[in-house]
């Protein structure tokens, strides 16, 4: 067993009747980084969160969490880690102080050191001037906010977030990755499940891509880019057929392509054989590239 | 980070149906508790006490004494049981499916040190402990038209109790079964209306045909009235020894049905 290790999971496969929603997942978290699972809606991201607070049991493999093995010491670990849901659960007819306080308790701070936690959770979301607030009176970015905080109050040295900007404005989730970076650089180790590329971007030290239930690409943003798409993309634009033509001779040139929705874009250029590609907008690879390269175009 | 308690690592496995876990849902419960006490309060005990002053008054004019008592005393401390069923059953069916379904509340429970076994308990024994309360509310009421106070009414609370958590742990397992909160009115008129109307509450079951008689020792809601009774006009040994038996194996087999059920819920 490496002690470094936050979680690791091997070779977990977890079924629901004929659906095989995570299907032999290898995952590991050094302590004190922040890993992004990163995949489409559908690729098992939510079932690997689940079953590491033991709420989904896998039907197969190793989860070892925190150094306890799940699901037999599941409780230990979650009285260690932090998770921030991703649908809103909050109390909605209490204070935000409130919500904090019912959580020292289900957390077990001691006695002499609730008021504290309470005071710290509330200074590190930026709800202080907020704690007599009902929830249900709070902004959507505040109760993600308090959501996060509540998930603090016990100090974890885990903290589980899924998917914790979805559906609110760039203004708000720009707060909330300075509070989550907050978090990491105090050393808390951080797993996060997202699909929004530059979220995992910004704040992961480590992503794993996840498409139909497998890890598919382990590594630093920036290394996949260079591993999977290269250093730059050529992006054509042009009338349908235009694109269709340009993605065949692409390919058969060696590149990768990915449509854009307006655009084709080329990627792997070094691969280029046939003469080079074609002109076209250049502009740095990105994740995105990797991740609808490796996750595939199709919605399913 | 300081060496504070909270950082300090046991490397052992947590037990079962563990105290601290047991307080902090039921600490959530009270926090709670305290923003809408005033209209489960208001319902817990108005309703009751409507239907023990409309019995009371509309058959207590043709009726002077039932089974030997004035019919003020036996509806009085009949519907001590009609008020413990009705904060408890419905309380603990659409509690537990609001929080399970609407609010997700349960998603963050279990993501905490609780299990589902701790969830369920608490939250049926918090149930039982306000349905304690809410069953006195009639014995007070019936005290101003009449009934004479006991020394064995102390007892009530704990019947009352013990009735409570019954109900609020089969109230847990059938919102755990049922897929809909719609569904819930086919529990209630199918079981929860004929157990409220058949317990002995409005009026006595031996005035029932033989069949119903024998139901009767089914309904658990039968054996608090009796209980109820026992302990407000005097205990009549094995028989009430039997009532009590009843209503605790009620209480057992429901609670572990509840949690049974509610596992299969919550746990993929």
């Amino acid at each position: 067993m490496e002690e470094n290790l936050a979680i690791r999971l091997r070779r977990v496969v977890k079924r629901f009747g004929p659906i095989t929603a995570v299907d032999g997942l290898d995952l590991d978290l050094p302590f004190g980084t922040c890993v992004g699972l990163l995949g489409p809606n559908g690729a098992g991201k939510s079932t690997t969160m689940k079953m590491l607070t033991a709420q989904a049991i896998a039907d197969e493999g190793e989860l070892n969490v925190l150094g306890y093995q799940l699901p037999g010491d599941s409780k230990v670990a979650r009285a260690e880690m932090g998770v921030v849901p991703q649908l809103d659960n909050l109390d909605t007819t209490l204070t935000v102080e409130q919500n904090l306080r019912v959580f020292t308790y289900l957390y077990r701070v001691p006695r002499p050191q609730r008021r504290e936690a309470i005071e710290r959770a509330l200074e590190m979301a930026n709800l202080a001037d907020r704690r007599d607030t009902r929830a249900d009176k709070l902004s959507g970015g505040m109760r993600r906010r308090l959501l996060i905080a509540r998930a603090l109050v016990h100090r974890p040295r885990l903290v589980l977030l899924d998917e914790p900007t979805v559906g609110l404005d760039p203004q708000v989730r720009q707060e909330l990755w300075a509070l989550i970076d907050a978090l990491r650089s105090e050393g808390t180790s951080i797993l996060m499940s997202t699909h929004y590329i530059e979220e995992a971007e910004r704040l992961a030290d480590s992503v794993t891509i996840m498409s139909h239930g497998k890890a598919v690409a382990t590594g630093r943003p920036s290394e996949l880019v260079a591993e999977h798409a290269g250093a730059e993309a050529i992006e054509v634009y042009g009338p349908p057929d235009r694109l269709r033509e340009v993605e065949a001779s692409a390919r058969a040139g060696g590149m990768s392509t990915r449509r854009t929705g307006t655009s084709v874009a080329l990627l792997r250029l070094d691969d280029a054989t046939n003469g080079g590609p074609p002109d076209g907008e250049r502009r740095s690879a990105n994740l995105e590239d990797v991740f609808v390269l490796l996750t595939g175009e199709e919605i399913s | 980070m300081p060496a504070t308690a909270e950082t300090v690592r046991v490397r052992r496995r947590l037990g079962r149906l563990e105290r601290p876990a047991l307080a902090g849902v039921l600490v959530r419960e009270v926090i709670n508790y305290s923003s809408y006490w005033r209209s489960v309060t208001f319902s817990s005990t108005v309703e009751p006490t409507i239907y023990l002053l409309a019995f009371g008054f509309g058959f207590g004019s043709l009726v002077s004494t039932v089974a030997g008592y004035d019919y003020v005393e036996f509806v009085g401390t009949g519907t001590v049981a009609t008020a413990v069923l009705f904060s408890s059953v419905f309380a603990a069916m659409f509690g537990t499916f609001v929080k399970r379904e609407f609010q997700r509340t349960y998603d963050a429970i279990l993501a905490a040190p609780v299990d589902t076994e701790e969830l369920v308990t608490a939250e049926a024994l918090w149930i039982a402990i306000r349905a304690s309360v809410y069953g006195c509310a009639p014995l007070l009421v019936a005290m101003v038209f009449g009934l004479d106070p006991s020394w064995g009414m102390l007892l009530v609370p704990l019947i009352c109790f013990v009735t409570g958590f019954g109900w609020a742990s089969a109230g847990a397992l059938i919102s755990a079964l049922m897929k809909s909160i719609d569904n819930f009115s086919y529990v209630t008129s199918t079981l929860i209306t004929p157990m409220f109307l058949v317990a002995g509450t409005f009026f006595p079951i031996s005035g029932l045909p033989e069949w119903a008689q024998v139901a009767a020792w089914f309904n658990p809601l039968y054996h608090c009235v009796e209980l109820v009774r026992a302990a407000c006009f005097g205990f009549d040994g094995w028989v009430d020894l039997a009532h009590l038996s009843i209503l605790l194996a009620f209480g057992i087999a429901m609670w572990r049905l509840a949690i049974w059920a509610t596992a299969r819920r919550l746990i993929d």
